[in-house]
Formats: structure tokens, C-alpha cells, sequence
């Protein structure tokens, strides 16, 4: 076996009475891909923060090439040769490729005489790792999968030799996640050591050389990934077994909920965003919409809820003309919203739990009376649905923003399908949270469906869309490229037309 | 826990705040060659030492409580009135106007009618700020600030022009119909109905900010307007309805202190009561119960310097100083909590 670059002894690290590392212990070799799998919350992006120098541990040590080192900062980190790409970059984006990597490293008046250097060393970089990066080019112009090779080539820039990267591949389409998953391969072929923190099974299978899981702040193994498989990394990650994959509709679907036509939406700039698309969505199935976020999929959800205007086209609900309901109309005539953004918008998260569930009839019966709020039927009310919805908490009258995300999910969820809506609009609907939640919201939702309601699922998650669905609509650049039955043997031509390939028909059938 | 946590928040931080801040006052009255303890020993005379006294913190608290009611409302629906001062003056100018043409009318009509001039004044100037910030974005915060020039200056024309007193010697304006004065409650001190009438106003805007369903509409629009249009509700109609009732606690202030204190009005009539407002509605953290403690806090404080600076030839504006640190600790001492953290979710 090869030799441990880093080695962690008993690293515990608390943040004001939550802890977050409980004594975890871990070993890395050098030139390994080594993933750190867990659930959000389960202490791998803290556990890495502290290597990167970002934390001090309460207590614990650090063994880097076979002697304890203390980390003070990030630059302590990368003098020692480890490196760390977040999950959200942190580059400049007015400023250009090679000014963002030299940020920070030299004194402002070095900058422009060490420029030129700079540059060819930069493409030098790019080449000789296949990175295809334009040292010129301002990074606002970049996408994302280029943005986060910045990232990378950053990092090697500083002669970095451990890597940590923390769930990289959350805002990559799936061409450029293989890309980065082959790239980061080949650069450990290279002895480059790598540490990637993710929760997505399918890529620990298809990276990594070994895989430790972290559950609830503690190390649950450090396996050696050609001994699992998937499932059972997952119940090592939750400690019992879960089942993601949803049976697919039993019963037969009924009428016509929504029916979409021509229908075109800007966003908030007021350019085109949705492009006149057409589709509809019958009682007793899901549809998902598949595409790589920042396709029109968000303003298509505003524009369908009465949270932006439409700019022409129609949506009909119910048979009811829907263009100009308010969001209150809307939701009378049967519509419930699982936003995209829980923290923007699902929830309000100074408030109670409590005052959280009445966000829709906050000035209706049972919960205000000549317009005062009945404290007492709301408190019961919220009793009730934590109750049935597995709500994990200490009190209803407890601030939102304490919960977890996946029980702030939960809450969220029990809301709006407490509604018995005719049409459930959901989107990203378990992004962020555990694995737990995961598997208990995605059973809701198609319980939902089985109900005979209408579900429209909006994901980025490709094994969301394809453990849900019934059929999928793919979107890119706001039109609808083509739609598929939601199998998993196809991903391959989702791929392509999630990232705008267009195929010799563009509707792929069986 | 929760419970005792919560008490934490409001009772003992702001105290905490107050103690360090009189401390680093002390410290400034050493340097400045004052024994600190004889200075707050007249300090604290003056704001509690005698009936006349007590009476005399609680008039300027009035203004206060009131206008610090009404910021709580506006804070906690996410606008930034930073316009009170002006507020008060456009309410001391209707209220004024009223006194003065209304003549005729019995003490328990014309009282009313100045009152609601004053409130209806102020909930228009308030009211202006929220229109064009719901019509056209404009900032709030530049808007009232503007519009406190505006109000204050042209009061200032007021008084020295069109509605100058006969007599026509000071700037001032002709005193008000002795029907329209607020009655005493504390003879023979100066203390008037309008004390209670700012605890009847905190009482309110209490159950309308966390009791009832327009304050939950209010406060969901001031943490997220993104989710409040979620929920239906329309978040322009609860800016400009937080800022008319801000503006209308405001305006009561200024109809207050004219038919309850000076009768008249003249340029200068408030000594900054908008500004401090702002401070006493966020050391309560934007609770209007809260807010009648800490405006009683900065009245007794505005008192007793006044009385400190008679008797210790110590400068009043040391109580600025004080003011100042007070809120430097509440923030340091996380009172304001809550409300940063609503203003970061805005964005």
C-alpha cells in the first residue's frame, strides 16, 4: 500500500453547543481518490474546513507527511501544499481567468510586471492537464463546469498536492461531471491526492479508490470502494435501510389538470427565459422536467404559481384560464407550490414552526378570527402535522430556522399537500437535505400523485427525476428539446439534450 | 429554556447595554474632571427624584413611545423610516392648524379632531416615502430623510410667515383654542393625557404587529418579501401601510406636544424625539412593549441631563455621548439580533 499523506486523530469540533465532529479519525494516501460520504449535516464539510485551515479543532490532531502540523489559516494550508474548491466558487467575476488565480498571492505592485508570466504559465497548466481554459477571458463569461476548472487550476497554480473538493459536482450537467470525475482520475494517476465530499452514491462508485462515511459527526467506515455498492453505502449513511426508488403510478390517469400552450415567460432582467413551450399534466402522473438549472425551468415554475407575469401563451388550470390569477386565485383553484428556494421563499425562517404552517391561511378560518390569529388552533394545528409528517423537533413553537433542512423540508411538504391540491408543483423538492428526508418526501409526493393529483416535478437531479417521474420533459434554454418515458437506461440521450445536442428526432420513444 | 432565553433578550441585554454604557460614561466624566457618581447622583434626581421630576421624564417619554411604536411597525415590515422627525412636524403643523381654526368646538370634539389631524398629517408624509418606494423604488431611506428637511423647513416658513401670531413678534404661531389642550392627569405637575395615550398606541401596535393576521402579513413581507408574495400577500399595499402607520404614530407625536405642552408652534419644536425614536424602537428590538421601557429609559435620561447640567455644570450633551454608547453595547450585546438578520434575508 502506499504511504498516508494526512492523517486525522480524534478531530472534535463544536460550534456553540452543536457538535459538528465527534472524535473522527481518518487516513488518506497519497494519490488516492478518497470520498467523504454522509448526509448534509453529518460534519464533512466541517471535518475539511479544518484541514483546509479554516477551523481550528476543539481538539485533535493533524499528521501531514508523518508530522503533526497546527493550521492557522488557509494560507498556512496552501503553503503546505492543500488545496480546497467550495461548493459556492469564490472567484471575481469582472476580473479575468489569470487575475482571479494570481488574486491574492503576490503584492498589488507585482501584479502587472509578473503578468505576462503569469499567463504563459497559466496556459502551460491548462494544457498539460487538458483543462481548455482562456487565461484572458473574464470569468463571467465562463460557465459553470469552466468556472470550477478555474477553481481547480487555482489550486494547482499553488502547487497544491492534496485537493479537497466539496460537492462539486452539484451544479454540473451530467457531461460535465463526467468530465470533471475522468479529469480528477487522471490527476491522481499524476499523484495528485484527491479528497471529494459528495452525497451521491453513483459518483463514489465511479471515482473513488476508497470511501469513509461520516454519519452525525462520527465515522461510521473507511471501505475500500470496489467491496460496496451503492445500496449499501446508503445504509451506512443512514443507519437503516432506505428505499429512493419510488414505484412507478398504479392507477390510470385521469383529466387534463394543466395544459400548457405556446407559453413564454421572462425572467427578472425581462429577457426571455421560457420560450414558448407546450405541454400538459394529467391527474394521476408525475412529469418531470429535466435540464441543467438556468434553463428556464425557475421562471417557468414563477410564471405557473402567479409569481411572474406571463409575456404571451397560456396555462390553463383546472380548464381555467390562468394567465393573470394572483397566487391566492391560483391556490383556491387547487395549485400547491414546493418552491425552489426553502430559505427564500418555502419558509419564513425567523418565524415558529407553527406560524410557518399557516404561511397561506395566515388570515383565513380555522386560524384568524375577526382578524386575530387564534394562537390556540394553530398551535394544535401544527401539533397535528408534525405529527403525521415526522417532523423532528423540540416544540412547534420553535424558530424555523433551527430545524434541519430536511425537516424545514418536511414542513414545507406537510403544508402544501395538506391542501389536497389538484395540481402539485414542486420544485427541487429535495435538494439540500438528507437522505432520511429524501426517501420521506419523495414517498409523499407520489403518494400524492396516487391520489389522483397532478404533479409537476421540476429537478436537477437526474435520479430524482428518473426515481419519481412517469414521463420527462427535457428543457434547455427554455424550450422543451424533447421527452422521454423516465427510465434510467436513456441517460445517456437526456444528457445530450440537457446540454443542447439536438438529436436526429427529438423525441426519444421506447 | 426557550422562555428564559427569550427574557434574556429583552430584559437583561438591554440593561447590560445601559450598565456598560453609563460605566464608559462615567470613565469620559473622570477625564473631564466631573466625580461621575455625583454627576448621575443629580442625574438620576433629575429624571426620578420627585414627583415634578418623574413627571417631566414621563412628557418626554410620550413622544417617544409613540413614535417608537410606530418605527417598530416600520421596522418590522422591513421599510426604514428614518423620516419620524419630519413626521412629527407635518402632525404638529395640522394639529396646530386645527387648534387654531376649529375654535368653536367643545374640549371633547376639538381634542379628537387636532389629534387625528396631527396622526392623518404624519401618516400622509409617511405615506409619501411608501408611495414612491412602491411606485418607483426610490429608497426609502433617502426619501425621509429628504422629506425631514423639507418638513422641517417649511414649518420654519410657516412660523416665521403665513401663520405667524398676530402679535407678530416671535416666530410663532397664535396659541391653540384652549379646548383643544390635553387634559392633566398629575396636577399640579405638567403631565397630560397624552402619557397614556402613547401606552394605549404601544398596547396596539403590539396586537396589530404579533396578534393579529395584517402584523403576521406585515412581518412576513419585512423578513421575505419573496416569500410573502408566495403567500398572497401584496407586499407594496403592507410597505406603504407600514409606512403610513409609522408615519401616523409620528404625526400623533407632533399633535401631542402641541396641544398637550406647548400650545403653539415654533421652529425647533422637537429636540430630535424623530432620531431618537429610531434608537428606542430598536433597543426594543422592534417591540412595542419594549419600546415603552426603553422610551421611558431615554426620557429619564434626557430629563436628568438637563437637571445634571443645571446642578453639576456638566454639559447635557454628555447624555448624547451616553445615548450613543448605549446603542454601540445593544448591538455589541446582540439586542438587535432579529432585526439584522431580517435585513440580511432581504437581500
Amino acid at each position: 500500500m502506499s504511504e498516508t499523506i494526512i492523517k486525522l486523530e480524534n478531530m472534535v469540533k463544536t460550534f456553540s453547543g452543536t457538535v459538528a465532529n465527534r472524535g473522527v479519525s481518518l487516513e488518506i494516501r497519497k494519490g488516492e481518490i478518497h470520498c467523504l460520504l454522509g448526509e448534509n449535516g453529518a460534519g464533512k464539510t466541517v471535518l475539511m474546513s479544518i484541514v483546509y485551515g479554516l477551523y481550528q479543532p476543539d481538539s485533535g490532531r493533524i499528521i501531514y507527511r508523518g508530522e503533526p502540523i497546527v493550521l492557522r489559516s488557509p494560507k498556512d494550508a496552501i503553503k503546505r501544499g492543500i488545496g480546497m474548491v467550495h461548493q459556492h466558487f469564490m472567484l471575481v467575476p469582472t476580473l479575468t481567468v489569470s487575475e482571479n488565480i494570481i488574486l491574492g498571492q503576490y503584492p498589488p505592485w507585482k501584479i502587472l510586471r509578473q503578468m505576462d508570466k503569469v499567463e504563459t504559465r497559466i496556459e502551460k497548466l491548462s494544457r498539460e492537464f487538458g483543462l481548455k481554459i482562456d487565461p484572458k477571458a473574464p470569468v463571467h463569461r465562463l460557465s459553470v463546469g469552466e468556472q470550477q476548472r478555474v477553481e481547480i487550476l487555482k489550486a494547482l497554480y499553488q502547487g497544491v498536492d492534496l485537493l479537497i473538493l466539496d460537492e462539486p459536482t452539484a451544479v454540473l450537467t451530467p457531461q460535465e461531471s463526467a468530465a470533471l470525475l475522468h479529469f480528477l482520475k487522471e490527476m491522481a494517476g499524476r499523484g495528485l491526492t484527491v479528497i471529494f465530499i459528495t452525497h451521491k452514491l453513483e459518483e463514489v462508485m465511479q471515482v473513488s479508490d476508497r470511501v469513509t462515511v461520516l454519519r452525525d459527526g462520527r465515522k461510521v467506515e473507511t471501505v475500500d470502494t470496489a467491496e460496496v455498492n451503492p445500496r449499501k453505502l446508503a445504509n451506512l449513511m443512514v443507519g437503516r435501510e432506505v428505499l429512493l426508488e419510488q414505484p412507478p403510478k398504479t392507477g390510470a390517469e385521469g383529466e387534463e389538470v394543466l395544459s400548457v400552450k405556446d407559453l413564454s415567460i421572462d425572467d427578472e432582467r425581462g429577457l426571455p427565459a421560457v420560450k414558448g413551450v407546450s405541454f400538459s399534466v394529467k391527474s394521476g402522473e408525475i412529469v418531470g422536467i429535466a435540464g441543467v438549472s438556468g434553463n428556464g425551468q425557475s421562471e417557468l415554475a414563477l410564471g405557473l404559481t402567479g409569481l411572474a407575469s406571463i409575456a404571451s401563451g397560456e396555462f390553463r388550470l383546472c380548464g381555467k384560464i390562468a394567465n393573470d390569477l394572483t397566487p391566492r386565485e391560483l391556490s383556491h383553484l387547487g395549485l400547491a407550490h414546493v418552491p425552489e428556494d426553502r430559505h427564500k421563499m418555502g419558509v419564513v425562517l425567523p418565524f415558529s414552526i407553527a406560524e410557518n404552517f399557516i404561511l397561506h391561511d395566515f388570515d383565513s378560518p380555522p386560524f384568524a378570527k375577526n382578524g386575530f390569529l387564534r394562537t390556540g388552533t394553530i398551535t394544535a394545528h401544527a401539533n397535528e402535522m408534525v405529527g403525521r409528517y415526522d417532523v423532528r423537533l423540540s416544540g412547534v413553537e420553535q424558530q424555523i430556522a433551527q430545524l434541519s433542512g430536511g425537516n424545514q423540508q418536511k414542513v414545507v411538504i406537510a403544508r402544501e399537500l395538506h391542501r389536497n391540491p389538484r395540481l402539485l408543483l414542486v420544485n427541487e423538492p429535495t435538494r439540500g437535505i438528507d437522505i432520511g428526508a429524501t426517501e420521506f418526501v419523495r414517498r409523499q409526493i407520489a403518494a400524492q400523485r396516487d391520489t389522483g393529483s397532478a404533479v409537476l416535478l421540476i429537478s436537477s437531479d437526474l435520479e430524482e427525476l428518473f426515481a419519481l417521474s412517469d414521463r420527462l420533459l427535457i428543457f434547455y434554454e427554455g424550450r422543451i428539446v424533447g421527452e422521454t418515458p423516465a427510465r434510467k437506461e436513456l441517460i445517456e440521450e437526456i444528457g445530450l439534450l440537457m446540454a443542447g445536442k439536438s438529436m436526429e428526432t427529438n423525441s426519444v420513444t421506447k | 429554556m426557550q422562555l428564559l432565553r427569550s427574557i434574556g433578550q429583552i430584559i437583561v441585554r438591554p440593561t447590560a447595554a445601559v450598565a456598560v454604557a453609563l460605566l464608559v460614561g462615567g470613565i469620559l466624566l473622570i477625564f473631564a474632571g466631573y466625580s461621575p457618581l455625583t454627576a448621575y447622583g443629580v442625574m438620576w434626581k433629575g429624571a426620578f427624584g420627585s414627583m415634578n421630576n418623574i413627571a417631566e421624564t414621563l412628557l418626554k417619554s410620550t413622544p417617544l413611545i409613540l413614535i417608537g411604536s410606530g418605527l417598530a411597525v416600520a421596522f418590522r415590515s422591513g421599510i426604514w423610516n428614518i423620516g419620524a422627525e419630519g413626521q412629527l412636524y407635518a402632525g404638529a403643523v395640522a394639529a396646530t392648524l386645527a387648534g387654531i381654526i376649529f375654535t368653536g368646538l367643545p374640549a371633547f370634539i376639538l381634542v379628537p379632531v387636532v389629534l387625528v389631524a396631527g396622526a392623518l398629517s404624519g401618516a400622509l408624509w409617511g405615506g409619501l416615502a411608501g408611495f414612491l418606494k412602491v411606485r418607483f423604488g426610490a429608497s426609502e431611506i433617502v426619501t425621509t430623510i429628504m422629506l425631514n428637511f423639507l418638513a422641517i423647513i417649511a414649518t420654519s416658513f410657516l412660523v416665521t410667515g403665513p401663520m405667524i401670531e398676530e402679535v407678530g413678534k416671535f416666530p410663532q404661531t397664535a396659541q391653540i383654542a384652549e379646548a383643544a389642550h390635553l387634559p392633566r392627569i398629575l396636577v399640579p405637575t405638567r403631565l397630560h393625557v397624552g402619557f397614556l395615550l402613547s401606552l394605549g398606541v404601544a398596547a396596539v401596535t403590539y396586537l396589530l404587529l404579533f396578534k393579529s393576521s395584517r402584523g403576521y402579513a406585515l412581518r412576513t413581507v419585512g423578513i421575505s418579501p419573496d416569500a410573502a408574495r408566495y403567500a398572497g400577500i401584496n407586499v407594496g399595499r403592507g410597505l406603504l401601510a407600514a409606512m403610513a402607520i409609522s408615519g401616523g404614530a409620528a404625526g400623533l407625536a407632533g399633535a401631542v406636544e402641541v396641544s398637550g405642552l406647548t400650545f403653539r408652534l415654533y421652529q425647533g419644536i422637537s429636540p430630535g424625539y424623530g432620531f431618537d425614536g429610531i434608537a428606542v424602537a430598536l433597543l426594543a428590538n422592534n417591540n412595542p412593549i419594549g419600546v415603552i421601557f426603553t422610551g421611558i429609559l431615554f426620557g429619564a435620561l434626557r430629563s436628568g441631563s438637563e437637571v445634571m447640567q443645571m446642578n453639576a455644570q456638566v454639559p447635557s450633551v454628555l447624555v448624547s455621548v451616553i445615548q450613543g454608547v448605549v446603542l454601540l453595547s445593544a448591538a455589541a450585546f446582540g439586542v438587535f439580533k432579529i432585526t439584522i438578520t431580517n435585513k440580511q434575508n432581504e437581500e
